[in-house]
């Protein structure tokens, strides 16, 4: 019933016996997931059923208590401190694979005080080191991609939210990621706001881009992605392609969380 | 009114503010230093820092900085150990006692009003420059500190106003800047209205020039909260 793409080539991202716990609750109960290069994934679940964390796990914004990550077949080196809690080792490795990882928030985070052109920029010239010539030409292809070439010298504070999200997408496109995370990236906006932003998401899609969301648009996770797993109190419920699971889902409780 | 004594008056402070502002900046620089030192303190999450940096404040807010300046020029000097340490070049001066003075007390009220600007930055723009992969100091100096500061402005102009009148207090350890230069002044001539007249009258000058200054300032740091520039016809056009 899961239909793989076919290629034989290091999976982009593998998640492997991922837990979490916030205080005494676990929040993530043990998650094994892997994403192979050029595949949407959908994440859906209830509210507080840990998509965020899981996510967040990825690029280590959250430490997982235990479990492996593994980006492009390298595995992000954790070791346990005296306590028996989980730590990263090598600060720098993090700092380089979240580099190649591409993150759009709910709120969108574009930092205030810089223009739409300088928040794209800045990552690629301060932690990539490339020029600023390079940076702005593909900056600017990025803008015209994500549609907003005319808001190149705005500040997020003058922007719809729908446009903030696309200059989001942007920002994290400039580092050339090899995976991209969303966390519910229309969750905030406006409803006539949303199919702009699912618009841009799905062109990239369709570019081939690896990519992980989390999401409550149906019509995405059933159109869009090539799997869907259902997240239920920590773990992985259901998962499948969206055309077995939206019509024939195993799971009671993914049927009534699709019907509302 | 005797205009031709005002005015001679007026001359011969004038000469004296080079070394005011000459306090007011020294202090005030090396204030914004130490303060933000306290502030990363008060905010590090580690205990002894956090107690030091509280108990620092605690002091040099709570007791008069006449009282500061007394105590480290004629205090210290007390102590035989100081007098034969390494710094006696420095403390015995009544001019690096002033400028010390002023900096400690200035750095304590900055401190808070550092912490304030720090704790305002948004999370969620934070945990976008994590994500992107810079290092906890690029993450400090690209995204939090300026927009600590854009948020810190407005209460920190305040606090440099205040210094500059507080440097008058060195005149009382024999520091000749604006003050000390008055009251030479009257000494000499016991016309003490028309001297602290022109005295007032230079600081508010000093003052109405460093309000602009720091507006000005202000003003170029946030174009992000004014209102959306007006846009020109063409692409206003193509706005949705
Ligand atoms: N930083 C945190 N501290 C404590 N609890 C947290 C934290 N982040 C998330 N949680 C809790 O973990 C659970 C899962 O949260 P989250 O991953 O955000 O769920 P989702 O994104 O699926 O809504 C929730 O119960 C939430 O309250
Ligand atoms: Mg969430």
């Amino acid at each position: 019933m899961n239909t793989m793409p076919d290629i034989a080539t290091t999976p982009a991202i593998e998640i492997r016996g991922l837990r979490k716990s916030f205080g005494p609750t676990e929040v993530l109960k043990g998650i094994d997931l892997t994403a192979n290069e050029g595949e949407v994934i959908s994440i859906l679940g209830s509210s507080g059923s840990g998509k965020s964390t899981m996510l967040r796990c990825i690029n280590m914004l959250e430490t997982p208590d235990a479990g492996a990550i593994v980006v492009a077949g390298e595995k992000i080196a954790m070791k346990t401190d005296g306590k028996g809690k989980a730590t990263i080792v090598d600060r720098r490795q993090v700092q380089r694979i979240r580099s190649e990882l591409g993150m759009v928030f709910q709120s969108f985070n574009l930092w205030s005080h810089k223009t739409v052109i300088e928040n794209i920029i800045e990552a690629p010239i301060h932690v990539q080191n490339r020029s600023k010539a390079e940076a702005i030409a593909e900056a600017e292809v990025l803008l015209e991609k994500v549609g907003i070439a005319d808001k190149r010298n705005h500040y997020p504070a003058h922007l719809s939210g729908g446009q903030q999200q696309r200059a989001a997408i942007a920002r994290a496109l400039a580092m050339r990621p090899k995976v991209m995370l969303f966390d519910e990236p229309t969750s905030a906006l406006d409803p006539e706001l949303v199919g702009e932003v699912l618009r841009v998401m799905r062109s990239l899609a369709d570019e081939g881009r690896t990519m992980l969301v989390v999401t409550h648009e149906m019509g995405f996770a059933r159109d869009v992605s090539n799997r869907v797993i259902f997240l239920h109190q920590g773990a992985i419920e259901e998962q499948g392609h969206p055309g077995e699971m939206f019509t024939n889902a195993q799971s009671e409780r993914f049927r009534k969380f699709i019907s509302g | 009114m005797d205009i031709a004594f005002l005015y001679e008056t007026f001359v011969t402070l004038i000469s004296a503010i080079p070394l005011t502002l000459q306090l007011a900046a020294t202090s005030v620089a090396l204030g914004a230093v130490l303060a933000l030192g306290l502030a990363v303190c008060r905010l590090s999450g580690i205990w002894p820092l956090d107690w030091f940096a509280r108990g620092y404040i605690f002091i040099f807010r709570g007791t008069p900085l006449l009282v500061q300046i007394f105590l480290i020029y004629y205090g210290l000097g007390q102590f035989r150990e100081v007098r034969r340490s390494a710094f006696w070049f420095i403390l015995r001066d009544p001019y690096w006692c002033a400028i010390i003075a002023l900096m400690l007390c200035t750095a304590a009220y900055s401190a808070e009003i550092i912490r304030g600007g720090l704790q305002a930055v948004p999370h969620g723009q934070i945990e976008a420059a994590r994500a992107c992969g810079m290092s906890r100091f690029m993450v400090f100096r690209r995204i939090i500190l300026p927009l600590a500061i854009r948020q810190a402005l407005p209460a920190y102009s305040n606090e440099i106003i205040s210094m500059v009148k507080a440097t008058s207090l060195a005149s009382i350890i024999t520091i000749m800047e604006v003050t000390g230069v008055a009251a030479k002044i009257i000494s000499e001539t016991y016309r003490a209205i028309e001297v602290f007249v022109v005295a007032g009258a230079i600081y508010l000058a000093i003052n109405f020039i460093l309000t602009r200054v720091v507006a000005l300032i202000e003003y170029r740091l946030s174009p992000h909260l004014r209102q959306a520039p007006a846009l020109p016809a063409v692409a206003a056009g193509e706005m949705r």
